[in-house]
């Protein structure tokens, strides 16, 4: 893992030490009394881009925020790239500097500009020296194709702009594993498209993505698997093709019916 | 219809009683006639009735010689030799005192009562969230009477009085402290202090600029905080120690020597102080609520640590919301401490507004300086507050 | 680490889930009295210091509270001696005879003990406005707000200070004391500060710039000093702005000083419930034809009031502990009866203050918390209100 700042190295993508890069296997999660998530088996390969689907309340948003410990599961374990997930602190600051979050309403600092938002962690967390930060941000923020915005602020910028600079300040920590929790529910339609390009670019690079959405074409031209939640348990996977050609379950049918027209 | 409209060279006149503009002027002028009409009756009274009880008029009182005595005085004050004027700046001084201790108290314990309300220990949280709702819901003056009669009154005698290590005496006259006598050479300690305060805010730039330049993080609260003791405790112990005591002395009926700390001022301080934490409190509150929770959980997903994530994240976010009506809160303490005249404190409503308006029957100019003096303090504050808003707002589009 | 087998395909793309998983309970470490008092009280080693420090200090706190309240109050007695330590060889909690004793000095000060029962009337009076007002089913709720605004503070003014045509003996204010001149003053605040209030902002708000700075100046001015002083300038300074004729007693004195200091806090709050009627409400009604006062009666100060309810009941409850303050101005209100009556050398004990004050403090909770959950109550119903 990277501990002090070598831009050089921030620069090109990051590789996973194990071929597997997260699995979870019999997780379970309850709030009180009401079981969220129930038996969850997942394995997804370094690399891999998965879409996770499903009707709201099914625990697809727990699933992915227990990846980097925003949630605590009960049961079960939850493996990234080796490191175990468990209550030790080291182990969830490992993992969290390895994992990257976008939100579905951005969560950007409003009182830093949008280079401060990308520079944060990676003088605080990476130790680098200011100028070597900037210098990854602003790589990252023509990625997303907004180096010009670097001295606003958020709440300057419109929806998608924020959402391509959560996802540049995300990729600034060069984590292995990208995590999207339905990145554009939270998006005027014209903006939608700008983040998915994004997204999609990133998966040309290789990025391993986990990522929670409707959007059912960004799914069929960039996921290799389809994952299908509902009531807290995976019900369906299949390559995205079979999924919504053929699918097997009685829910799944009826779910795609309802959002594919 | 008809069909000869006139042609419309100019809009069409209106009768002057309806325009609403000629309404508006005379409205406006019945108002100024109806109050400067009460003016002129309230001041051609006040004369009249000034004159038959052959009250004086004007600001000569303030040169008067005084002529009696104030328990607390901050600068030199004698009843014989002082006058009305300096009594004024006694008491005017007694409330920045107190006022200036109490906030900083009522900070450090509505702070902590209002961060103990969002703790995940329900204990913590019942418990503050308790003190809040009770001390909130009771009047003022009904605490500090409490403070005053139920608790330091009711302290032993001058005779009997508890006697603490160090030479301090407790008792229902006050709180007696050794008082220190600074000898030859306590000038080099000040000196140190200065110099350890000027070399943490030195290494705190430096530490600053180093980060920026290699990444690397240094330790600046724990240097800083052992400059600002150290050195200041070196400088005493090289300079032989140059601090002595005046310890207090019990004679029969009296103690003499030492700081007195009034049992007034004590109790002024301590209502005050935790009925104004109670009302901080919920203002810290509000203030840590208002930051959403994504913002945390941005933080930590950047690999942020809790510490770094209250620091850089939340609290610059909170203070903006908190700052306002906290200092709303603090122009409210110092109102309040006009209460001190219920307990005899003698601040200055019970000074100026009591016995010098009592002695020279001059109520209107007392009572007129008085407002100006606290009026003056709350649009002073009002004003710096809209500046510093203006200037804190988040930048939007 | 292993994978479960049966249902389950791991490392094949295709899945397809045979049988539903029901919900289960959760692990017995999470739920019940042990999980949420591992949760909440004993989390990480900090919390379990904190839980432990606190549970001691309230572990002395609570029984010496009930002690004095209580188990060692004394409950019956004469004088003194019932609550003295050296009489009776024990320990001595609340001394509640005093407060028996002293009672109906507390409640009525030294109204004529003939006539209290008119004080009783106004009492009841005050009750069937506010309940009338407050509760949100009652019938004709407008005729509600002119009852406690109108007739309410009419028929009691002439109850309380007698009319001697109608064979109501006049009762001088110096007599009034305790609990009905700390009602009274609550209420003529209550009653005068919110009309007044209401017009210094819509002054605040006029186009008119004479009313305009009139008002600010008015608000500012009044806001920017303590009660305490404009309680002396209404005290000191109002007999000498009066023709002798008409000099005013004290407590009408001290209300009119309570009463302007309220309307000018109460002036704020309404005028931030005029900015939050949205403009196309005036522009509505402008467009009807409505004129101003109309308007203002009609549409918006309805909406700019319901809106702020909460705020105006917090008000109220400053209002109702700032009543506490006349006791600086010589008028004898509850704080100032106990006071007086702490100090009579027949009950003179150590703990006959203690008590006095625990009689405030407990009328006081009852009135200022009651209105606060009212408020809670109120706010909790707008926003339920306002989703939908």
């Amino acid at each position: 893992m990277n501990e002090t700042g070598h831009s050089g190295s921030l620069l090109k993508p990051a590789k996973l030490k194990t071929a597997t890069a997260v699995e979870l296997a019999r997780v379970n999660k309850w709030y009180g009394d009401f079981h969220v998530l129930r038996d969850i088996d997942l394995k997804v390969m370094g690399g891999e881009r998965i879409v996770i689907c499903g009707p709201s309340g099914s625990g697809k948003s727990t699933m992915i925020r227990c990846i980097n410990r925003l949630e605590e599961h009960q049961a079960g374990h939850i493996v990234i790239d080796g490191v175990e997930l468990t209550a030790d602190l080291k182990k969830i600051d490992e993992v969290r500097r390895e994992v990257g979050m976008v939100f579905q309403h951005f969560n950007l600092f409003p009182h830093l500009s949008v280079l401060e938002n990308c520079t944060l962690a990676l003088i605080w967390v990476r130790k680098m020296p200011k100028k070597q930060a900037e210098e990854v941000a602003l790589h990252y923020l023509k990625r997303v194709k907004i180096p010009e915005q670097a001295q606003k602020y958020p709440g300057q910028l419109s929806g998608g702009q924020q959402q391509r600079v959560a996802i540049a300040r995300a990729l600034c920590m060069n984590p292995k594993i990208m995590l999207f929790d339905e990145p554009t529910s939270a998006l005027d339609p014209e903006m939608v498209k700008e983040v998915l390009d994004t997204m999609v670019h990133l998966a040309e690079d290789g990025m391993t993505m986990l990522v929670v959405t409707h959007e059912m074409g960004f799914a069929r031209q960039v996921a290799n698997r389809i994952v299908f939640m509902d009531e807290g348990q995976i019900v369906e996977t299949n390559a995205p093709e079979e999924f919504f050609a053929h699918p097997q379950h009685e829910r799944t049918k009826l779910f795609l019916g309802q959002i594919l027209r | 219809m008809s069909s000869e409209l006139p042609a419309a060279a100019h809009p069409a006149k209106v009768v002057f009683y309806n325009d609403p503009r000629v309404r508006s002027i005379l409205y406006q002028l019945a108002l100024c006639a109806a109050v400067a009409f009460l003016v002129y009756g309230a001041a051609s009274n006040a004369i009249e009735n000034l004159a038959r009880a052959h009250i004086a008029s004007g600001f000569g009182f303030w040169g008067h010689t005084a002529g009696f005595d104030i328990s607390q005085t901050l600068i030199e004050y004698s009843s014989r030799g002082s006058t009305y004027g300096r009594a004024f700046w006694v008491g005017l001084l007694n409330t920045l005192l107190v006022a200036g201790v109490g906030i900083v108290f009522a900070t450090i314990i509505g702070f902590v009562v209002g961060i103990a309300r969002l703790s995940r220990n329900w204990l913590v949280a019942k418990v503050a969230g308790g003190y809040v709702e009770i001390i909130r819901n009771l009047p003022l003056l009904l605490q500090l009477l409490f403070w005053y009669n139920a608790v330091l009154k009711a302290l032993p005698d001058i005779r009997d009085s508890v006697v603490l290590r160090g030479g301090i005496f407790l008792n229902n006259r006050g709180l007696f402290l050794p008082e220190p006598v600074f000898k030859t050479g306590f000038g080099a300690v000040l000196f140190a202090l200065l110099a350890g305060i000027a070399g943490a805010v030195i290494f705190y730039v430096w530490a600053r600029r180093r980060q920026e330049r290699t990444g690397q993080q240094a330790p600046v609260f724990s240097v800083a905080l052992a400059l600002l003791v150290g050195l200041p405790l070196a400088a005493f112990m090289l300079a032989g120690r140059p601090l002595g005591f005046e310890f207090p002395q019990a004679g029969r009926f009296n103690i003499t020597g030492g700081i007195e700390v009034l049992p007034e001022f004590a109790a002024l301080l301590f209502g005050l102080s935790i009925y104004t934490a109670a009302f901080i409190a919920e203002v810290v509150r509000a203030g840590i609520l208002a930051v959403s929770r994504g913002q945390t959980e941005a933080a930590y997903s950047l690999g942020l640590t809790p510490g770094r994530t209250l620091r850089l994240v939340v609290v610059p976010q909170a203070m903006r919301v908190i700052i306002p009506p906290l200092t709303s809160q603090y122009l409210n303490l110092t109102k309040n401490s006009t209460l001190a005249v219920a307990i005899g404190y003698p601040d200055l409503v019970q000074v100026f507004t009591g016995t010098v308006l009592n002695q020279t029957g001059q109520a209107v100019e007392v009572v007129a300086i008085t407002m100006l003096v606290y009026l003056c303090i709350s649009l002073g504050t009002s004003l710096l507050m809209n500046i510093y808003n203006s200037r804190m707002a988040l930048t939007e589009r | 680490m292993t994978m479960a087998e049966g249902d389950l395909a791991v490392t094949e793309i295709a899945f397809v889930r045979h049988s539903t998983i029901g919900p289960r309970p959760p692990p017995a470490a999470m739920t019940g009295a042990l999980g949420w008092l591992r949760e909440n009280l004993f989390s990480s080693t900090f919390n379990i210091a904190l839980t432990v420090l606190i549970a001691l200090l309230l572990a002395w706190i609570i029984p010496e509270l009930v002690k004095f309240l209580l188990v060692d109050a004394v409950w019956t007695g004469a004088d003194r001696d019932a609550c003295l330590e050296s009489v009776q060889h024990r320990e001595i909690g609340a001394c509640w005879p005093f407060v028996w004793e002293r009672l109906p000095y507390f409640i009525y000060g030294s109204y004529p003990i003939p006539q209290r029962w008119r004080v009783d009337v106004f009492f009841a009076l005050l009750a069937i406005g506010i309940v009338w007002l407050l509760w949100l089913n009652a019938p004709r709720r407008d005729l509600a707000a002119f009852y406690f605004f109108v007739i309410m503070p009419v028929s009691s003014f002439i109850l309380l200070t007698g009319w001697s045509a109608i064979g109501l003996q006049p009762v001088d204010t110096v007599l009034w004391g305790g609990v009905l001149v700390t009602i009274v003053v609550a209420s003529v605040g209550i009653v005068f500060s919110l009309p007044l209030g209401i017009l210094l902002a819509l002054g605040r708000r006029s186009h008119m710039p004479a009313v305009r700075t009139l008002s600010v100046i008015f608000i500012e001015f009044v806001r920017g000093v303590p009660l305490v002083t404009v309680l002396f300038m209404a005290g000191v300074m109002l007999p000498l702005f009066v023709p002798e004729s008409l000099s005013p007693d004290k407590l009408v004195r001290a209300l009119v000083g309570i009463a302007i200091f309220a309307s000018a806090y109460m002036a704020e709050v309404v005028r931030a419930g005029l900015q939050a009627v949205p403009k196309g409400q005036y522009e509505g009604a402008m467009a009807v034809g409505l004129r101003y006062w109309q308007m203002m009666r009609l549409i918006i100060l309805p909406q700019a009031l319901k809106v702020t309810i909460p705020n105006i009941v917090n008000t109220y409850i400053g209002l109702f502990k700032d009543t506490t303050l006349v006791f600086i101005v010589g008028i004898f209100d509850l704080l100032r009866t106990i006071e007086v009556a702490r100090i009579d050398p027949k009950w003179a004990t150590p703990v006959t203050s203690t008590t006095g004050y625990v009689v405030a403090a407990i009328f006081y909770l009852i009135f200022c918390y009651g209105m606060s959950r009212y408020a809670r109550a109120m706010e909790a119903r707008l926003a339920r209100g306002d989703r939908r």
